[in-house]
């Protein structure tokens, strides 16, 4: 493979993202929750990178403050090589171009009241791409490309139904010519057939115009589909990471095993003879999460040393990382 | 099993539901006839404006304004629950049928405790005291896994996880050990590792309790795990009726298999490219004259566009609704060749 031979993209190291929860009479109280605690890792040039775990486990967070929607707590965030961790708004400017963000909600994410048009054209303008006829062009150009047509462009988003919708939001990342695109659960609100629509779209676009994905989502036989390589988060930490190949055949993480085991897989057969680890509880809360490895209070394998020392990711295979004290001899 | 295989529960037969609105009238189910068997799981699948949701509510009655069942009959241990008065259905809601929604927040009301809750559903249906009633909504908090149910019983709605919700909103839909229990979506709204767990659970009560099951999802993996029989809809309508295995080993109708195809495949060593099925559902509004999936089907006809297919029939328990079953059909390529003989 020549993907190791790739330049990184996306480096990311130790990144933080607190939030404040204020309490008390007068809000002197303040406990953090840490959505995003110290989590390492990159993404090469033209791969997409599957980001998994239950809902608030971080992995919104981690897309979101990579591309500085938020302001990170702590660690470093490379783009292209460069640090852009504490670069100001204005000196974001001309990368906010180069990263997009397709988002979960096709109906929450389009202005109701504009014309799609105006939606995709106003990423156009702001970063001075195009004006005018050249615009209006280039509007038509990216619909035909998402599979619309380009008298689409004067209507409103509730003409049209949730996969047009999700095509127009991937329209309007598109529209600044990016190299990196976060697609924060861009098929789970779609139905079935439609999600097969969108995927398929996503990989040729990413063959034709060379992006680089970051694909959240909690469907993993989506994301095992979609990515080369795949992360799995748990309560803030990225627990496991490694090729989508090597994640899926042979999970290391008790974790990784357990949210694997939980997909239900369309085939009565493998259903019936497979064998489920069913999680016992839910996940802890963020504000108070368990000492050492967080997953112990829920892991079947949890050992005396689980509670003490935090497990840090450890190569068990080429480009095969895991945290668990497992495989820590 | 087999010797409750034949006892029918429930026998839906000829159901057309519409919903009136100002721009007129919308036909959710377009003729609906399916049986569900004594102490089986029957998964209803299709895609959102499919009818499966409005089928279930109109078995159960709870049909909201505007909607309203225009034909047919829904037999439910030999009665027709489409002629009963509103006063008659409420005795069977909640006590020989009961419902479980997919967002277990709105199921339950956030003023009240759970104990609250469950012992009002239980005194309405059950002749029994507030102590007695207690003692069930226990004994069900206990049966679904709920830890230190007497303390939870204190508990409101918003001091229960998502997971823990669902299991209370069933743990009420048994609490008067119906007959007949319709799940809309029940794991939809929650993680995979809870679903799991939910589904696990209702296995293992479906087992030991017998009661029948309508499981309504769109999630094929679901199906596989959890159900006996299917019934996959489209546009308002049945379009295939089988086993588990029939469905996906040997689907018969052109949508199912894109359904069957536009999921990865869980046995793929190598990564291959799924097929979507093109288009969209049609507009129940206007609804098309022949096959509703004839505009996006792969292996349409003039005559899918002119003329409603007829239900099939395949073997026993195996039925699709497809123009390219009838005997005079022309032979398509990967399709269907052994159902013709």
């Amino acid at each position: 493979m020549t993907m190791d031979k790739r330049q990184n993209l996306i480096e990311v190291q130790g990144l933080k993202k607190y939030f404040t929860k204020k309490s008390g009479l007068l809000g002197n109280k303040v406990q953090y929750i840490k959505a995003v605690d110290d989590v390492t890792f990159h993404i090469k040039k033209g791969e997409t990178l599957g980001l998994v775990g239950e809902s608030g486990c971080g992995k919104s967070t981690t897309g979101r403050t990579l591309i500085k929607l938020y302001e990170p707590t702590g660690g470093k965030l490379l783009f292209d090589g460069e640090d852009i961790t504490n670069y100001s708004e204005k000196q974001m400017l001309p990368f906010r171009k180069r990263m997009q963000m397709v988002f979960q909600d096709p109906y929450a994410s389009l202005n109701s009241r504009m014309t799609i048009n105006d939606i995709i054209g106003e990423a156009i303008e702001t970063h001075h791409i195009a004006s005018g006829k050249e615009k209006d062009e280039r509007i038509h150009f990216l619909l035909e490309k998402v599979g619309l047509m380009r008298d689409h462009a004067s209507r409103y988003p509730h003409e049209f139904s949730g996969g047009q919708r999700q095509r127009i939001g991937i329209a309007r990342a598109l529209a600044v010519e990016p190299e990196f695109i976060i697609c924060d659960e861009p098929i789970s609100a779609l139905d079935v057939s439609i999600q097969a629509q969108v995927i398929n779209m996503l990989e040729d676009l990413q063959n034709d115009m060379g992006l680089t994905y970051l694909f959240i989502a909690h469907d993993l036989s989506m994301v095992k589909h979609i990515s080369n390589r795949i992360g799995v988060m748990y309560l803030g930490n990225l627990v496991e990471i490694g090729s989508s190949d090597e994640v899926n055949n042979h999970p290391a993480h008790p974790y990784t095993e357990a949210l694997l085991s939980a997909v239900p897989l369309p085939d009565p057969n493998i259903a019936r003879e497979r064998k489920r680890i069913v999680l016992q509880g839910d996940v802890p809360s963020p504000l108070n999460p368990p000492s050492g490895c967080r997953f112990r209070t829920r892991c079947t394998k949890c050992m005396d040393i689980c509670s003490e020392v935090t497990p840090t990711l450890k190569e068990i295979a080429p480009g095969h990382q895991v945290a668990c004290h497992l495989y820590s001899k | 099993m087999s010797n409750l295989k034949n006892e029918k529960i429930l026998e839906v037969r000829g159901l057309k539901t519409s919903f009136y609105t100002h721009l007129g009238e919308v036909q959710s189910v377009r003729d609906v006839d399916f049986d569900l068997y004594k102490g089986e799981v029957l998964g209803v699948v299709g895609e959102s404006g499919s009818g499966k949701s409005v089928t279930c509510s109109s078995v159960m009655r709870l049909l909201q304004h505007p909607g309203k069942i225009k034909e047919g009959t829904v037999l439910f241990k030999g009665e027709d629950l489409v002629q009963k008065s509103e006063k008659e259905m409420r005795k069977i809601q909640g006590n020989e049928i009961s419902m479980i929604f997919q967002d277990p927040m709105s199921a339950l009301n956030p003023v009240y405790t759970i104990g609250n809750q469950m012992t009002e559903v239980i005194r309405n249906h059950k002749k029994v005291s507030q102590k007695e009633a207690e003692e069930i909504a226990i004994r069900m908090l206990t049966l679904v896994g709920i830890p230190s149910p007497e303390e939870r019983m204190k508990n409101y709605p918003h001091e229960f996880s998502g997971g823990m919700r669902q299991r209370a909103v069933i743990a009420m839909a048994l609490s008067c050990d119906p007959e007949l229990i319709i799940a809309d979506e029940p794991t939809t709204a929650l993680d995979v590792t809870i679903q799991a767990q939910i589904l696990e659970l209702m296995k293992d009560l479906q087992s030991r309790l017998g009661s029948s099951i309508i499981f309504i999802t769109h999630d094929l993996g679901v199906i596989a795990q959890l159900c006996t029989r299917v019934i996959v809809m489209y546009g308002g309508m049945v379009m295939e009726e089988a086993t588990v295995d029939e469905l996906f080993y040997d689907a018969k109708n052109p949508y199912t298999m894109g359904l069957l195809n536009s999921v990865p495949n869980p046995k793929a060593s190598e990564k291959e490219r799924l097929e979507p099925i093109p288009g969209s559902p049609p507009d129940l509004l206007n609804p098309p004259k022949g096959c509703p999936f004839c505009n996006r089907c792969k292996y349409a006809m003039r005559k899918c566009v002119e003329e409603l297919p007829k239900m099939y029939e395949i073997s026993g328990t195996h039925k699709s609704r497809c123009h390219l079953l009838h005997p005079d059909a022309p032979k398509v390529e990967g399709f269907v060749k052994e159902a013709r003989m």
